[in-house]
């Protein structure tokens, strides 16, 4: 509540020698030291190329593998030891943020140069690029989050609304053969789930978190059943739908390595990283924002307001909705047909974006994407051939969110109000 | 409490139900007129601790027919389904004006072929001969069951420390790998065998459970979602081990492991005809275990202070961070118990990628259906056991996709989460505002 | 009400003032009735309806965001937008919508100042503010000085008397006698629901005390002097922060002896909370020592200082003393459950539980269905009670009780002060935090004064309330007799002045 007591004469109290920047920057030491002693032990003295295009050929920055692994481990080490040393805090994102590169950047060094000779090189724009698409969905299931969470409704149910998303837009796009309705269905089969989710922790009262969990469940069931009785039997005719094309953006696709990985993509593309702008916009500098923001954090305070509580959530959360559901849509009327379960638990790495980066619309943006790195790394490393088992990395956006809640990557702090049902009076 | 009926009667034919049903209703209704008449506005807002108390005596005295109601919508809904998604049916739909037997007739013929199919799988086939045949169904539906119970109790235990564990499903594939590595890397005698393989089930559940335990105990990390997360990295460390030599099948390309020794098994009850194993009566000793644990035990009596109002049990000398660890590991090895099952059963011999299938994430749909009792979690997955087993027959006799099992399940918890929803469509009286009977109202 | 005028509302806790209050801001509804403005009747769906009849309420817990700055909190409902349909807010207005408000009434807020870096008294006057922005005609302040020292208190007062003149009406729900009669105009006694009277600010206080409570009221607790022995509780440069790492306690030194009530005085959120958490293990101690009868007890877990016998009534209830889905039998046994004859080894004997719970609802007068009611049913004195009776069943060393009448009904809190009586009279020290000035004065026979972590003084029980009420706001008189009393001394029958 509002009201905490505090005696202004009081100081923070001084935690020691051991602050949180000092126990990153002793992390991220060690980290460097691993990375320039074992990469630079592994790596091979092959040449590791980075090439600014989709193959081998084009521009590409060189190193050698040996010494790109052991400078970049060192780089990183220093960037922990400039941590540990202690610097002013403005600039703590940026130097913890140079030294994770480079951590990265001494491990790619060791992974390409240890591949096979002629295939030790890392086409960047297919990184990029891949790294975007596989984010897609992330995005929009962390978006549906923050619209639903900063209005004070967990959304478990991302999982679900993406896939009933998926779903309907495909099959509604083979239906009528048209991308525009599948999306337009698409959306609404998401805003569907959201209603669920809506009229029974509004209205009912049920728990957010168990209905989000069931929904999944029932999302997962009926897709299923539907699948089966229909697209599986007559495929032709019901899982067919036709897809978006590419849209080239003129001038900005020739922009070296950006241009041709974001700028020659899809509708959902554009609609991702337009719709992360708009909800920054909308949720920090509109009255909707700062009423949805208020209800969030302290629903009374807004009622007593005026604030229509109940309402405002509903709207949000069916909102919420729509926005995972054409994301569930970026699989089918983009990529693929429709499979059975075909989300495969990205609803629960939105939900971990949404959490890294802290119920905010950019940083969920920014986690979203170190995630569909992280994925798309592994597809890059198996084909490689790496000693770097993929699961291992597949698992790293889950291990990462683990230690983003327990607090070890820096504190995160829920909407005070998100989960808590609104009773009046 | 909940009694065997809803089991009985939720799997039957669709006429049966509804009668059973309609007795509830009428029951209900004399029940609810009576009361109406002691508060002086029945309609109205009774004063809070008032309308409180009625509305708990409401519930307590109504969980038998909320539930049968519930399993009567989740099957219409699933009418529904059935109906819309047969073209042939669907097609009488477009002249319903003109003759409307015709789809009344081929949509009761199509639902109730299939929900008499699930009847058959699940219970009893009146058309069986023989032993082996007639108790084959109840023998498919115990098999099912028995993994369900522990998941179940697993999350149960765990709601009622106060932790909502939707790991359950990591925890029993941590559980499943051990057991069954547990089960074929071995070299012991018969009965140690199998004992050693289900400790080890156990254990790989408790480490699994130790750790979102231990995280929300130190550092207040939402266990939500480090479960969720860490039911991830555990089926991506399955997908690995299974592949590594030593574990991967000699003689097979795909992703299956080396099958458990049969030292290491199950019994089976009923002979080797009947799948049916033992891992039910350990389901039994496990439900009368967790009930003791809860009601009888001062562990239980500090998980539930804690559970119902952590601050207040600190406050009385209680280890909040205790009881987390406790309740959690305790929660992982009985789910760790419900994946070794699926691999000691006779479900399956052999780690593959799905050995686990959805038991974990059934145990959270159980644990809420059998309201957090533990005996009420055992009939619960008795209902889940038994459409499960009837799915399977439905599927390969009516053809009806087996995942209308999941819609099915998915939505009788619903109903039953909203049973002010099941009363408001059955119009036994108007529809209020009431809670799952869990107080766990609470944000990450 | 007519214009310009300060009514007092005044009534006991849990009277009806605040509901009363909240159905003429919309956020109840009443069931039968109605509310006249200007003579015309007004029907009120939300508090959108009260802002625009020209109503504004500054309710007991504020209504402000925490994490939102002042100028956000203060446009929320109200925001100037522009840009169209889009609805961008208008920060720069807002801004200075703050500014011409705080200038006008004097009351100073930094408008981009977060809510929760904010002292309680500045708080207060946020919300105020934001009524204010909104051109209200009637301002409800709804126990406005709860949390404040009696120097901001004599701010607020001066405040409101800056807005009577400008033509505001006021109404001021407290149930501090003194407030009233120093700037209510007219005043309305409520009790149960019902108006019981009204008086003038010439009524003298006892008169109004009668309205009040319903009959003539004593506030002295019936007791013998005390006869201290040893020190049983001793702490020294106690150093305590609170959930925000601020330091809550700076250095306490103080001592309880056997045989004694040690009452701790002070405005709420001046460290008493963390001061008696830290002595139960609740809260680690940074710096200092406590000693439990000569054993060093800083740094043990709780359920050790429990079992080294000390009770503990914590100041929440509800939040802190009882698990309310619990029934008043496994409470009763809270903190030891797990002790014969109510445990043994890990099995619980519930035969046991319910007849020592049979027996405590008995002795201590528990009024409720049966032991196997769940507490939360119970009304707020008989959970109280349930409490008092577990802490008081087993043999004490030393009792903390920590606001121990709040929110309990008269009979209850009488009941309550003789057993903490009854309690240092068979030897137990006891210590006892109440804001509640006159219940510290009627059952302590010291009195420590809490202020900003600091005990900053320790006087007798005859010392004249103004003297207290000084000390509470952190003024020390130079020269303070009582102040070093080693010992106490005498009977403690103060009355109210």
């Amino acid at each position: 509540m509002s009201t905490i007591a505090v005696p202004d004469v009081a100081v923070t109290v001084d935690v020691g020698f051991w602050t949180r920047n000092r126990k990153a920057g002793a992390v991220l030491l060690a980290l460097g030291v691993l990375a320039a002693v074992l990469f630079g032990a592994l790596a091979t003295g092959q040449q590791a190329r980075f090439t600014l295009s989709e193959t081998e050929g084009g521009a590409a920055l060189e190193i050698t593998g040996t010494f790109g692994a052991i400078l970049f481990g060192l780089v990183a080490a220093a960037a922990g030891g400039a941590l540990l040393a202690g610097v002013p805090k403005r600039w703590f994102t940026l130097v913890l943020g140079v030294g994770l590169v480079a951590f990265v950047l001494s491990f790619l060094c060791w992974q390409v140069s240890a591949a096979p000779e002629g295939r030790n090189f890392m086409p960047l724009v297919n990184i990029v690029r891949g790294t975007f698409i596989l984010a897609l969905p992330l995005i929009f299931g962390a978006l549906s989050g923050v619209l639903c969470e900063r209005t004070g409704v967990v959304n478990v149910a991302i999982e679900g609304q993406l896939l009933m998303g998926a779903f309907s837009g495909a099959l509604f796009g083979s239906i009528y053969q048209n991308v525009w309705v599948g999306l337009l269905a698409a959306a609404v089969g998401g805003a569907l789930i959201s209603l669920l989710l809506a009229v029974f922790a509004i209205r009912y009262l049920v728990d957010q978190v168990i209905m989000g969990t069931v929904l999944n469940l029932f999302a997962v069931g009926v897709t299923g059943f539907l699948y089966e009785r229909l697209m599986q039997i007559n495929a032709e005719k019901y899982n067919t739908a036709p897809r978006f094309g590419n849209w080239e953006i003129p001038l900005l696709k020739d922009i070296p390595l950006i241009g041709p990985a974001l700028f020659r993509g899809n509708i959902f593309l554009y609609l991702g990283l337009l719709l992360v702008l708009v909800i920054h916009l909308a949720l920090f500098r509109t009255r909707w924002g700062l009423r949805t923001r208020s209800v969030g954090e302290h629903p009374t305070a807004a009622d007593t307001l005026g604030v229509r509580v109940l309402r405002l959530r509903y709207r949000n959360v069916i909102m919420a909705g729509l926005v995972a559901g054409v994301g569930g849509a970026s699989y089918t009327l983009a990529f693929y047909s429709f499979t059975k379960n075909m989300i495969g638990g990205k609803g629960f790495i939105a939900l971990a974006a949404l959490i890294f980066g802290r119920w905010s619309p950019t940083g969920a943006l920014l986690a979203a994407l170190f995630f569909g790195f992280a994925d798309q790394l592994a597809t890059y490393l198996g084909a490689i051939g790496s000693s770097i088992p993929s699961q291992f990395l597949a698992m790293l956006p889950y291990l990462a969110t683990i230690l983003a809640v327990a607090g070890l990557v820096g504190r995160v702090r829920a909407p005070a109000a998100d989960g808590k049902p609104y009773i009046k009076g | 409490m909940t009694n065997p009926n809803p089991v009985s009667g939720s799997p039957d034919k669709e006429p049966a139900t509804e009668s059973q049903a309609a007795q509830n209703a009428v029951g209900n209704t004399d029940r609810a007129a009576t009361t109406a008449t002691a508060p002086k506005r029945p309609e109205g807002q009774p004063r809070p601790s008032l309308g409180r108390l009625f509305l708990d005596n409401l519930w307590a005295a109504n969980t038998v027919t909320v539930t049968v109601l519930a399993v009567v919508l989740a099957m219409l809904v699933g009418a529904v389904l059935i109906i819309v998604s047969d073209p042939e049916v669907l097609a009488t739909y477009s002249y319903i004006t003109a003759r409307p037997a015709d789809a009344i007739s081929s949509s009761w013929t199509v639902v109730s072929e299939a929900y008499a199919n699930l009847f058959k799988g699940a219970i009893f086939d009146p058309q069986a001969s023989g032993f082996t045949a007639s108790l084959s169904p109840i023998s498919e539906t115990l098999t099912y069951t028995a993994p369900l119970v522990f998941t179940g109790l697993a999350v149960a235990l765990a709601f009622r420390g106060g932790l909502f564990n939707i790991g359950a499903q990591g925890q029993a594939t941590i559980g499943v790998i051990l057991a069954a590595v547990a089960g074929f890397a071995l070299p012991l005698p018969p009965v140690l065998h199998l004992l050693v393989a289900l400790i080890a089930g156990a254990a790989g559940g408790a480490i699994w459970g130790f750790v979102p335990g231990i995280l929300k105990a130190r550092t207040g990390a939402h266990e939500v979602i480090t479960t969720i997360m860490l039911n991830y990295v555990a089926v991506y460390f399955l997908a690995w081990i299974i592949i590594q030599p030593g574990v991967h099948s000699p003689t097979r390309a795909d992703a299956i492991s080396k099958p458990v020794e049969s030292s290491a098994q199950l019994p089976r009850l009923l002979g080797s005809d009947l799948r049916v194993h033992s891992g039910i009566l350990l389901a039994v000793l496990a439900t009368w275990f967790t009930a003791w644990l809860l009601n009888r035990s001062t562990v239980g009596f500090e998980l539930r202070a804690v559970g119902e109002n952590p601050d207040a049990a600190r406050t009385a000398g209680i280890s909040v961070t205790k009881a987390y660890v406790l309740v959690m590991v305790i929660s992982g090895a009985l789910a760790g118990l419900g994946g070794s099952n699926m691999v000691l059963g006779s479900t399956a011999n052999a780690l593959t990628p799905e050995v686990v299938a959805q038991i974990g994430f059934d145990g959270i749909l159980v644990a809420l259906l059998g309201r957090l009792k533990p005996w009420g979690v055992l009939l619960a997955a008795l209902l889940f056991g038994a459409l499960q087993a009837g799915g399977n027959r439905m599927q390969s006799y009516s053809g009806i996709s087996l995942e209308l099992v999941t819609v099915l399940q998915a939505l009788i918890v619903i109903f039953v989460a909203a049973p002010a929803l099941v009363k408001a469509i059955f119009q036994l009286r108007a529809a209020r505002a009431a809670r799952l009977q869990t107080s766990l109202a609470k944000g990450w | 009400m007519e214009p310009g005028e300060i009514h007092a509302l005044l009534g006991e806790n849990g009277a009806g003032k605040s509901t009363l209050m909240n159905v003429l801001y919309g956020l109840y509804q009443p069931d039968e009735g109605e509310i006249l403005v200007d003579g015309k009747p007004l029907k009120l769906k939300g508090p959108s309806d009260a802002i625009a009849a020209g109503i504004g309420m500054v309710h007991q817990h504020f209504m402000l965001v925490p994490v939102f700055t002042v100028a956000e909190n203060v446009m929320l409902g109200a925001e100037q937008v522009k840009g169209g349909i889009a609805g961008f807010l208008d920060r720069r207005r807002a801004r200075r919508e703050v500014a011409e408000v705080s200038e006008r009434y004097n009351l100073r807020v930094d408008p981009d100042a977060v809510i929760e870096d904010l002292p309680v008294g500045i708080q207060q006057r946020v919300e105020i503010v934001k009524a204010l922005t909104r051109d209200v005609d009637l301002l409800i302040l709804d126990e406005p000085t709860a949390v404040l020292t009696p120097q901001e208190t004599e701010e607020l007062l001066t405040v409101m008397r800056s807005l009577k003149a400008g033509g505001k009406s006021i109404v001021f729900i407290t149930h501090k006698l003194g407030e009233v009669k120093a700037i209510a105009d007219r005043i309305t006694v409520i009790r149960r629901g019902k108006t019981v009277g009204t008086a003038s600010p010439t009524a003298s206080r006892d008169e109004l005390a009668a309205l009040m409570v319903g009959r003539s009221v004593r506030l002295t607790v019936e007791k013998q002097p005390a006869n201290p022995g040893r020190p049983i509780l001793e702490v020294a440069g106690l150093v305590v922060d609170d959930d925000r790492q601020i330091r809550a306690v700076d250095g306490v030194d103080l001592t309880v002896h056997a045989g004694e009530v040690l009452g701790v005085a002070g405005v709420q959120g001046n460290g008493q909370t963390e001061l008696i958490e830290a002595i139960m293990g609740l809260r680690p101690v940074l710096a200092g020592t406590v000693t439990l009868d000569g054993e060093a007890v800083h740094g043990w877990p709780t359920k050790k200082v429990l079992r080294a016998g000390v009770g503990y009534v914590p100041e929440d209830r509800s939040v802190d003393g009882l698990v309310k889905e619990f029934s008043v039998a496994e409470n009763l046994v809270l903190d030891i459950y797990d002790r014969p004859p109510f445990g043994k080894g890990l099995s619980l004997k519930p035969d046991a539980i319910a007849k020592s719970a049979k027996e405590r609802i008995e002795q201590f007068d528990v009024r409720t269905p049966s032991a196997d009611a769940a507490v939360g049913t119970l009304s707020g004195g008989n959970q109280q009670k349930v409490i008092v009776a577990r802490e008081l069943s087993r043999p004490l060393k030393l009792f903390i009780a920590a606001q121990p009448t709040r929110g309990v009904d008269v009979g209850s809190i009488e009941f309550i002060h003789s057993r903490v009586i009854r309690e240092r009279d068979i030897g137990t020290a006891v210590m006892v935090v109440s804001s509640e000035l006159d219940e510290v004065i009627g059952l302590a026979d010291r009195i420590a004064v809490m202020y900003r972590g600091r005990i900053i003084g320790i006087v007798g029980p005859d010392t004249p309330r103004e003297e207290i009420g000084l000390l509470m706001a952190g003024i020390t008189p130079e020269t303070t007799d009582a102040a070093a009393a080693p010992a106490p001394e005498g009977p403690g029958n103060e009355d109210e002045a």
